[in-house]
């Protein structure tokens, strides 16, 4: 009932806590954007470099999953408190889905 | 209103189940839905054996046979089994971790009815040109040369069906993630429970691949694509993996929620806690991922290349060592315990060394050297027979005498289930023990028929010998049924005396709402704890009584599902060149896709059962314990 509801003032200690938190965070959202720019001009390096295509595509790949899990713990809060069993379930998806690619492009299509 | 049961007329119930969203109602048309296409699958069975009877038998001809042969497979496997389990989840899980009802009751009824109407146009094929013939694993191409519409049939009745399962999945995950009560850690679930998640969780994700499958399948025979055609440059392969991929959890769908029912028999009728509970969630969770590590070991003959055959092998033989755990667990619930042989216990003790067997023959077969030995012979069909019949029908039918006082208030006859029990386990073996052999001597499965030279007759007639007793069992089931509820003698709460669970403290069958409090959960083996302490009402309460908000019936679901049958005949027809067949798609997809816009655009509330009613409600019920 709207009577029942009761304006909650912060204590200092806890404005200061909120405060450090979010500073916190914002300095990990920098980091790994920061992180993720260097990873694509890695990747683009390597392009333009010309290694060989066998050393470009395993490392694309893997700096590619990095940048997924960056922007998943980082950008969309996966790292938060109550995101188990969501994590658990992408993860297994991922995995399996990993599998059934891995197995394709090898004894399939190779 | 008021929740006391009113007497109504027969066509008023009918239509209350139809449009009903209750979990347990929902339960109960699965249940019959299941065991009809059980009983036709069953028909399947018999007329398989009447045909390998004797050598050179005209009972069926080879084409009828490949036809009986398919849709005996698909029938019991997506038609039989699979909605059978989800009919007790659907009735047991909500109640064993305390819910009102499942997370999306509305999604609930429309996975039944998707199941139904996908089942019912799968089994149209008899009356409408010949059935499916190219097996239940309708490996392309085969499927792609099969001429009658039969493989159309299976395609466009498996995908509805195939969404109406997913659909489950999902709810039940959600269910279980979100809606058990207070103190109902993960570590408290019971292991009926458990099994559900995990193998809600394999829907979720082996469905997918099938559903693709299936659809490429679609536009290969329907629309003119060549995903599977090998001549205009597609990969017959292709199939058989995607296949897999879903084949392979499947079987673990199947027997996941069967250790479940038999971990809460042995729990219940051993009179003790199960032994290394943790350990029996932890290989649950095991097997459901080593489940899509391993589909390949369908496919050694196939000719993947020595490296894939030996790792899809060492994959496959691991599955053995949770298996393994979970046996002897069981073995330890059992040791030392106070044993009461009630027919859901018959079950349970016949269902180890039946589902050991099978497990056995399955390392057998994980050895790729010997499958090429084994392949595609009668010894396969023992093996997976044996897994299926020994761990899910056992399994399904112990669930049966298990739950049927909890689902509809009168105990099944303990002296008809014992008959049915070893008339069932006797026959079982009979039939099928003796086919390990026939594959050793040569016997390849699917044949229709074979020849008085070859040695296999005897053992040929002594399995179709042993389907007779199978069937017995099976015919005195339903006499009891029939016969329990004419007597309609009503139970109690806990009709065997030793419940552990949550869902044995609640009235049989439970009031609509389940609960008129949300219980607090202080451990494992709830309703056991409370007993042990001497609480009359079996369960302590999270929350004061008060309104309980319940969701609305809806006939949308049925609609809606019935668009999806519509557009399928339209979709079927339409290789055919009838002018005809476009339109009744579109209409058939608009029915669905309108029913789903009025479902968005109006507002279902649900109502209020008021305090007074839960009051009177419940000085209405039996809720003294046993008997």
């Amino acid at each position: 009932m709207a009577h029942d509801v009761h304006d909650y003032v912060r204590t200092k200690e806890e404005q200061e806590y909120i405060r450090r938190k979010r500073a916190q965070e914002m300095r990990h959202m920098l980091t790994s954007f920061a992180m993720m720019i260097f990873l694509t001009l890695i990747a683009f390096t390597a392009v333009a470099a010309g290694f060989s295509t066998y050393l470009i595509v395993p490392i694309i790949l893997l700096l590619a999953g990095v940048q997924v899990v960056l922007q998943l713990y980082h950008f969309m809060h996966l790292s938060e408190k109550g995101t188990g069993t969501i994590a658990f379930f992408m993860f297994s998806g991922m995995f399996v889905a990993f599998i059934v690619i891995l197995t394709f492009v090898t004894i399939i299509w190779w | 209103m008021s929740s006391i049961a009113k007497k109504s007329g027969f066509g008023a119930t009918v239509w209350d189940y139809i449009t009903s969203v209750d979990h347990k109602k929902i339960a109960i048309l699965y249940l019959i839905s299941g065991g009809l296409f059980f009983l036709i699958g069953g028909i399947e069975a018999m007329m398989i054996r009447i045909q390998l009877m004797k050598a050179g038998n005209d009972f069926l001809s080879a084409g009828t046979y490949n036809e009986v042969m398919t849709m005996h497979g698909t029938t019991m496997i997506f038609l039989a089994a699979m909605p059978l389990l989800l009919g007790f989840m659907n009735a047991i899980m909500p109640l064993q971790i305390g819910a009102r009802d499942v997370a999306f009751p509305f999604l609930n009824s429309l996975g039944f009815w998707l199941f139904f109407f996908g089942g019912i146009f799968l089994n149209l094929s008899w009356f409408l040109g010949g059935a499916p013939d190219a097996g239940w694993t309708n490996y392309a191409s085969l499927a792609l040369a099969s001429e009658s519409h039969g493989i159309d049939f299976y395609a466009l009745g498996l995908t509805i069906s195939g969404f109406g399962t997913l659909i489950s999945g999902i709810n039940f995950l959600v269910t279980i993630i979100n809606m058990r009560a207070p103190g109902m850690t993960y570590m408290r679930m019971p292991l009926f429970t458990w099994t559900t998640f995990v193998a809600s969780a394999l829907i979720l994700l082996a469905f997918p691949p099938l559903t693709i499958a299936i659809f490429f399948m679609v536009f290969d025979r329907m629309f003119g694509s060549h995903f599977f055609d090998v001549a205009a440059g597609g990969n017959t392969i292709i199939w058989e993996h995607l296949f897999w991929i879903f084949g392979h959890p499947e079987v673990y769908i199947l027997i996941l929620p069967a250790f479940g029912i038999f971990s809460e028999i042995f729990a219940i009728f051993s009179r003790k806690r199960l032994f290394g509970y943790t350990a029996l969630v932890f290989a649950t969770i095991l097997i459901g991922f080593y489940g899509f590590m391993v589909w390949a070991h369908h496919m050694f003959t196939v000719g993947l290349g020595p490296t894939a055959n030996a790792i899809f092998a060492l994959a496959t033989m691991i599955i053995a060592v949770p298996t393994g755990v979970k046996i002897f667990n069981w073995l330890l619930t059992v040791w030392g315990g106070n044993v009461s042989f009630a027919t859901p216990m018959l079950y349970a003790v016949g269902f180890i060394p039946s589902f050991v067997a099978g497990g056995v023959t399955g390392v057998m077969q994980a050895i790729a050297p010997l499958d090429y030995q084994l392949h595609d012979s009668y010894f396969i069909v023992a093996h997976f027979h044996y897994v299926i019949v020994g761990g899910v029908v056992l399994a399904i039918f112990a669930a049966t005498h298990l739950y049927w006082p909890k689902m509809f208030g009168t105990m099944l006859s303990e002296k008809l289930g014992k008959i049915t029990f070893w008339l069932f386990f006797i026959g079982f073996h009979l039939t099928f023990f003796i086919q390990h052999f026939l594959g050793l001597m040569g016997m390849p499965r699917r044949v229709y028929t074979f020849g008085a030279n070859q040695g296999w007759d005897l053992f040929n007639a002594i399995s179709s010998v042993g389907a007779i007793f199978m069937a017995l069992g099976v015919i005195i089931m339903l006499v009891n049924i029939v016969l329990t509820t004419i007597k309609n003698e009503r139970v109690g709460n806990d009709p065997w005396g030793d419940g552990r669970t949550l869902e044995w403290a609640i009235p049989s069958p439970p009031p609509f709402y389940n609960f008129a409090q949300t219980p607090l959960v202080r451990g494992l083996d709830t309703y056991w704890i409370e007993k042990m302490e001497g609480n009359k009402e079996g369960m302590i309460y999270a929350e004061p009584l008060g309104d309980i908000h319940m969701p609305n019936n809806s006939f949308i679901p049925v609609v809606m599902s019935f668009g999806l049958f519509v557009a399928s005949f339209g979709a079927l027809y339409h290789p055919d060149g009838y002018s005809w067949t476009i339109p009744v798609l579109v209409i058939g997809l608009l029915i669905t896709f309108g029913s789903m816009l009025l479902r968005s655009l109006k507002d279902d509330l649900g109502f209020h059962i008021h305090k007074e009613d839960l009051i009177k409600d419940r000085e209405g019920v039996k809720t003294d314990g046993h008997k």
